[in-house]
């Protein structure tokens, strides 16, 4: 009982609110959440940031996600050519992400190998290397990730897209950012940017599985106790002004297919109108749930959708798919379409608009609220099914609010009533909340080619990992995590 | 708390007496039932005049029965927040969808109409195709598809049941109508072609007389076994480019035919593509492309022992200006594995992978039932979980210098590259 005995004071404990979860803080600011599950004999350790793209200066976009990368390369105390295995000879998996709120790095494996994980963890917060050669080397594997991004014209369009929308708060600039960035940024400016963010005190640590939570502290306090804690610059970031009019673009490049794009104005995760425009978007194109390491893996349920009857199944549209992600700050809420071939944007245009207009006007019905209050249940309960999602949601919600607000999730989504959608209807899809975006596919080989790497994506973008026996399965999965709610 | 790796799935099966296999697993995870409900009736069985046709059947099936509406079926799968997802490789199309364990018996009530007694309505049949002829002009805008079936094509043929379009050609799907729809169901649907998983929070013996009642009264022919001629190893190298010059990125796709997946070499195989290609961030490959050479995003290899000899394929997608020295550096991993073999490490490391894996392969119903239907599909047995350590573990290093040397053979590699690539120097 080192931990306990050893004067770091525990400052913090769970409330009621989620009695399963226990919490400490330790002195050093480090925020652990630890819930124990007996379902199978695994671990999974998570470490949050609060840091990502929304953090980055003009000239140094894209630096948080490098840097993620460059904390898989080695640290004082795991060589260079001992970081491959670390994880695998215990079977397990490792994989990080970046996004706009947040970085995040995981590892799941046999519950043997938590000692392992905690001290990769610590590790990575205090010890990585930066080697000037690493650095080199990645950022043309990052330069890679980019251009691959740009080979979907949806991903483009939704990068383009973003940066219309806003014009001042830093969610304008894709989380792998600007292609001169990327080419210009030094290892010293990956180097600072660690050294500022990476400290125990801007972190949260979660661990989930079979464990005891006792033997979880203690380890945690060996491996993390140590970390001298540091002030985190504050960040001032320009709020976005008001928007007071639509706003348009239109991507013009070679292509077979035609690409529509709304993007609204979205509450964050703290405004009251969250859930209700989550009830919203249920109605509309069908129920995601909220984890983003969960929900773009399964497509909604969304025959029943109002968006995909008037859209896809009058043949106007291949596909329709809603977004809405919790986020610290107001984000976007986006409605993407495929256009099926021979469909005019225009027309899919006037289409979405009316069906908009008519929620606008007349709200939602009981069964349809009752319907996307049962889904987004359902949801919640097919998200939490595996130990990693359990502890995703934990620390995800952490960097944009507070972990608690997963215990109240369920009762949130009960409490909506339809006037609530349909006020958040009236009021966010309005048209001068909105950004319309075109892809109009020019003929192939009429010389619109494309200049490679500009951005990708306004999704998170991950390190990367490959899965295990060869299934029957084909074709193969996409080897790098794709934007939220992209299902085809 | 659950030992799955030492006392083993134990899945109930049995078969019905119309032939349908049932197998059933409790999990405490979620009080989620996933099912999950295979066909033999891939794209393999597409008439050589109507390639795309079982994809098409993929996305028309569930969109009316003689007894439900479109619209009847969307409502009472949403209502439940159910997702029912019917996808179709080369030798199975599966209907996977998770649903809450009290409505289990309603969805598979739906699940059961959908796949006995399917309508093909008219005006469903045109709306969807509209949405495959989208979705073939997306793959043929798509590096890496382009990479990937052209490879295929070149390995099999493009007549070959493994090396047609899946989706088929914007030719192909005109010629497919309802009649068609109507055909490749009655040839290809009955309860002898299925096998029903269904893993979750419910008492095997529950789920295995909700699967009675939906399906024991199904009477149709059992459909006869696929028909496939296995190809010959290429001798000799090939390259093909497929110019998109829109593109930003180049995809390559590099590959061979391999085993089957009932030779007994598979494990040597299936340790020799772990360490070339998949081990921590793509083996020996992500070690040299990615990490030191930091050319590609993602670089791995992938081992489809199947059926008849599937594809082994390399994969990696590069700045068009890296693809001349990424297909070099591909040919000197594999011929260097060919020569050299594994080290005694890399022996070890992957083969404590593998199975150090499994509980996370295991871990959630969508895993566990994926992992049976695969049991199932290839005969593998029900103990296959708890026997697979020591399969690996058999394994020498000989056997898999043995594998790599009988397939990783640059002089015989096909290679496909899509992209902005006009140059063909390789």
């Amino acid at each position: 009982m080192e931990f306990y005995n050893g004067g770091m004071a525990t400052l913090e404990h769970a409330t009621a609110a989620a009695p399963r979860v226990h919490e400490e803080v330790l002195d050093n600011g480090l925020r652990v959440l630890v819930q124990e599950m007996h379902t199978a004999p695994l671990a999974t350790v998570w470490c949050w940031y609060r840091v990502g793209s929304k953090d980055e200066m003009t000239g140094q976009t894209g630096v948080s996600h490098w840097v993620e990368h460059m904390n898989f390369k080695g640290t004082t105390n795991i060589p260079r050519d001992k970081v491959k295995g670390i994880i695998e000879q215990f079977g397990g998996y490792w994989n990080g992400y970046t996004w706009i709120d947040q970085t995040t790095y995981t590892e799941t494996a046999t519950r043997d190998a938590l000692d392992r994980m905690l001290f990769i963890e610590s590790e990575r917060m205090a010890s990585c290397l930066y080697d000037p050669v690493d650095c080199e080397s990645e950022r043309t594997v990052i330069i890679s990730e980019l251009q691959g991004g740009e080979n979907d014209p949806d991903t483009l369009l939704d990068q383009e897209l973003t940066a219309v929308a806003f014009k001042a708060h830093p969610y304008r600039h894709p989380t792998i950012g600007w292609l001169s960035d990327l080419q210009a940024m030094t290892r010293d400016d990956l180097y600072s940017y660690y050294r500022r963010f990476y400290v125990p005190n801007n972190a949260t640590l979660v661990v989930v599985g079979d464990i005891e939570t006792k033997e979880v502290m203690r380890g945690v306090a060996r491996h993390f106790g140590g970390i001298t804690p540091a002030e985190v610059p504050r960040r001032q970031r320009t709020k976005e002004p008001e928007q007071f009019g639509e706003r348009r673009l239109t991507l013009s490049r070679e292509g077979t297919t035609a690409y529509l794009k709304l993007g609204y104005h979205a509450p964050s995760i703290a405004d009251p109108d969250f859930f209700p425009m989550l009830v919203l978007d249920a109605v509309l194109t069908g129920a995601k749930g909220v984890n983003l390491w969960a929900s773009f893996r399964t497509p909604p349920p969304q025959r029943s959708a109002r968006l995909y009857r008037a859209l896809v199944n009058t043949g106007l549209a291949s596909a329709v798919t809603g977004g809405l992600v919790p986020t610290a700050e107001p984000f976007l809420y986006t409605i993407s379409l495929t256009a099926t071939a021979g469909t005019p944007l225009p027309r899919l245009e006037e289409a979405v608009l009316v069906e908009l207009e008519r929620v606008r006007a007349n709200g939602i019905s009981t069964a349809e609220l009752e319907k996307a209050v049962h889904q987004l249940r359902a949801r919640l309960v097919f998200e939490n099914d595996s130990i990693s999602n359990i502890a995703h949601q934990l620390g995800y919600f952490e960097t944009v609010a507070s972990w608690r607000g997963v215990a109240s999730l369920q009762t949130r989504i009960e409490s909506v009533t339809a006037d609530q959608v349909g006020a958040v209807a009236s009021e966010r899809l309005r048209s001068i909340n909105r950004t319309i975006g075109w892809f109009e596919p020019l003929p192939i080989g009429s010389g619109a080619a494309m200049p490679v790497g500009e951005g990708a994506g306004a999704g998170p973008v991950s390190t990367g990992h490959r899965g295990t026996e060869s299934m029957m399965n084909y074709p193969p999965s996409c080897f790098h995590m794709k934007s939220p709610g992209k299902h085809r | 708390m659950t030992t799955a790796t030492h006392r083993g799935l134990s899945p109930v099966r049995t078969v019905l007496d119309n032939g349908a296999v049932i197998v059933a697993k409790q999990s405490q995870a979620t009080p989620a039932v996933t099912i999950n409900a295979a066909f033999a009736a891939g794209t393999l069985f597409d008439p050589s005049h109507q390639s795309g046709l079982a994809h098409f059947v993929s996305r028309t099936i569930d969109r009316g029965t003689l007894t439900r509406s479109a619209d009847a079926i969307a409502e009472g799968l949403d209502r439940r927040g159910v997702s029912l997802s019917v996808s179709v490789n080369r030798h199975v199309m599966s209907l996977v969808c998770t649903c809450l364990v009290e409505d289990l018996e309603g969805t598979l009530d739906i699940v059961a109409d959908i796949v006995m007694r399917p309508a093909f309505p008219e005006d469903e049949v045109k709306t969807r195709h509209g949405e495959i002829v989208t979705l073939i002009r997306q793959d043929e805008d798509n590096p890496a598809v382009a990479a990937t079936e052209g490879l295929l094509a070149d390995l099999y043929g493009a007549s070959h049941g493994y090396g047609r379009r899946p989706r088929g050609t914007l030719h192909s799907v005109e010629a497919i109508d309802r009649a068609a729809l109507q055909r490749f169901h009655a040839a290809r649907f009955g309860p002898a072609a299925l096998s029903l998983v269904m893993v979750g929070d419910m008492e095997p013996a529950r789920a295995i007389e909700a699967a009675r009642v939906a399906f024991a009264p199904w009477r149709a022919p059992a459909p006869p076994p696929a028909q496939l001629e296995s190809v010959s190893r290429a001798s000799g190298r090939r390259v093909r480019v497929i110019p998109m010059m829109n593109k930003a990125q180049a995809d390559i796709a590099y590959g061979f035919t391999s085993i089957r997946r009932s030779d007994p070499d598979y494990y040597a195989y299936w340790l020799m593509n772990n360490i070339l290609g998949q081990y921590s961030i793509g083996g020996r490959l992500g070690d040299r492309i990615r990490e030191r050479q930091g050319m590609a995003y993602y670089v791995f290899s992938s081992l489809d022992a199947n059926v008849i000899p599937g594809p082994m394929t390399i994969r990696a997608g590069v700045n068009p200006g890296n693809v001349d020295r990424a297909v070099d550096s591909i040919d000197e991993e594999l011929a260097r594995l060919a020569a050299d073999g594994p080290t005694d490490a890399e022996m070890v490391e992957s083969r404590q992978y593998l199975i150090g894996s499994m509980p996370r392969t295991l871990e959630t119903n969508v895993g566990i039932a994926t992992f049976l239907q695969t049991e199932e599909f290839f005969g593998l047995g029900l103990d296959y979980d708890v026997r697979v350590s020591d399969l690996l573990m058999a394994v020498t290093r000989d056997e898999v210098h043995k594998a790599a040397r009988q397939t990783l053979v640059p002089a015989n590699a096909t290679v496909v590259i899509a992209g902005p690539y006009a140059g063909s120097t390789v």
